[in-house]
């Protein structure tokens, strides 16, 4: 090989590397600022309904100030994982678009559908979310409510996730979803 | 003469009333404040987590609820109490039932879910306050 030709291949790959950097990182830089709820309540679509209902809850307004935000609980962390769920948001996008639930009347009428997806792919991941923060491991029982620690024995000993007993926490149920006939273990 | 013992006996009454008020001092269940202070601060008091539920007063009383129920909703929508106190939920989440009565509508039917007249359970269910009895008083419950 001669000289010309090896600065020719070393300014390639320098460029590939340059190049490969802006864009990975502006990729990745891209994807986290659709990451915020921020941009999540910039549609009045989330801002006027499950926004408000969040900040009743203990996950906006509690104790010690700590919160969880719409991606902490919506968004996986993994980036596999969040890459996946990102591309399946082009399904929102197009809802949005064609104005689907631009009003409350609307979005009620199509919450229990709404949720009902949510629960499903939580139950499918095992409640991956919630376990980003909340660890079996790391609850101490002794320090819960003695009904919440044995209901929480039983979880770990049958297999239960998080989703199977602690739906509506955040939001407000659905209308058509009966909690008398939601026990867990049953999908 | 008549117009002249009456107005005697109104002022007799009228001072025995007020000197009998100004020597005990009336004093409201809100203390001895004046009409236009503010009451006592209420207190922040927490519900009371009773481990095996309240014993009742009386033999009938509606039970009161044991645990913290600010994360439940009772709305048109929904009944989060049921979650665990249902015909279907209860063994799982070892539960009191809510009582057959009130599967019963007022016409004596016997319904599948709770009745309406039943909906509200916080009507008659109701979480109890670590609270002193304002009057001292020697009440004990039916055991």
């Amino acid at each position: 090989m001669n000289k010309g030709a090896k600065r020719g291949v070393m300014g390639l790959l320098v460029m590939g590397i340059v190049l490969g950097i802006i864009l990975w990182g502006g990729f990745n830089t891209a994807m986290e600022a659709t990451n915020t709820e921020q941009f999540c309540i910039s549609c009045h679509e989330m801002e006027e309904n499950v926004y408000q209902e969040l900040q009743d809850t203990i996950h906006f307004t509690n104790r010690t100030g700590v919160r969880a935000t719409c991606p902490d609980c919506h968004v996986p962390k993994e980036w596999i994982h969040k890459v996946v769920r990102k591309i399946q948001a082009s399904n929102e996008i197009y809802h949005k678009l064609m104005g689907t639930i631009d009003t409350p009347e609307k979005f009620e009428e199509k919450r229990l559908q709404l949720a009902q997806n949510v629960w499903k792919a939580m139950k499918k991941t095992d409640s991956r979310e919630c376990r980003n923060c909340h660890d079996f491991d790391s609850m101490d029982f002794s320090r819960q409510e003695s009904r919440s620690a044995d209901s929480h024995d039983d979880a770990i000993e049958k297999g239960y996730t998080c989703i199977d007993c602690h739906k509506g926490i955040a939001h407000s149920l659905p209308e058509g979803y009966d909690p008398s006939e939601d026990a867990p273990g049953g999908n | 003469m008549k117009k002249v013992i009456v107005t005697l006996l109104v002022a007799m009454v009228t001072l025995m009333f007020t000197t009998a008020a100004f020597s005990t001092g009336v004093a409201s269940l809100r203390g001895d404040k004046e009409l236009t202070a503010p009451a006592d601060e209420n207190p922040m008091r927490k519900q009371v987590i009773t481990q095996g539920g309240v014993e009742r007063s009386y033999k009938i009383q509606p039970p009161m609820i044991p645990h913290k129920i600010d994360k439940e909703t009772i709305n048109l929508k929904t009944n989060t109490c049921m979650k665990c106190h249902s015909e279907k939920t209860f063994e799982e989440k070892k539960a009191p039932k809510a009582g057959d009565s009130h599967y019963v509508t007022r016409d004596g039917k016997v319904l599948e879910t709770v009745s309406s007249r039943r909906y509200f359970c916080n009507q008659c269910h109701a979480p109890q306050l670590d609270a002193s009895p304002i009057v001292e008083n020697k009440f004990e419950g039916a055991k």
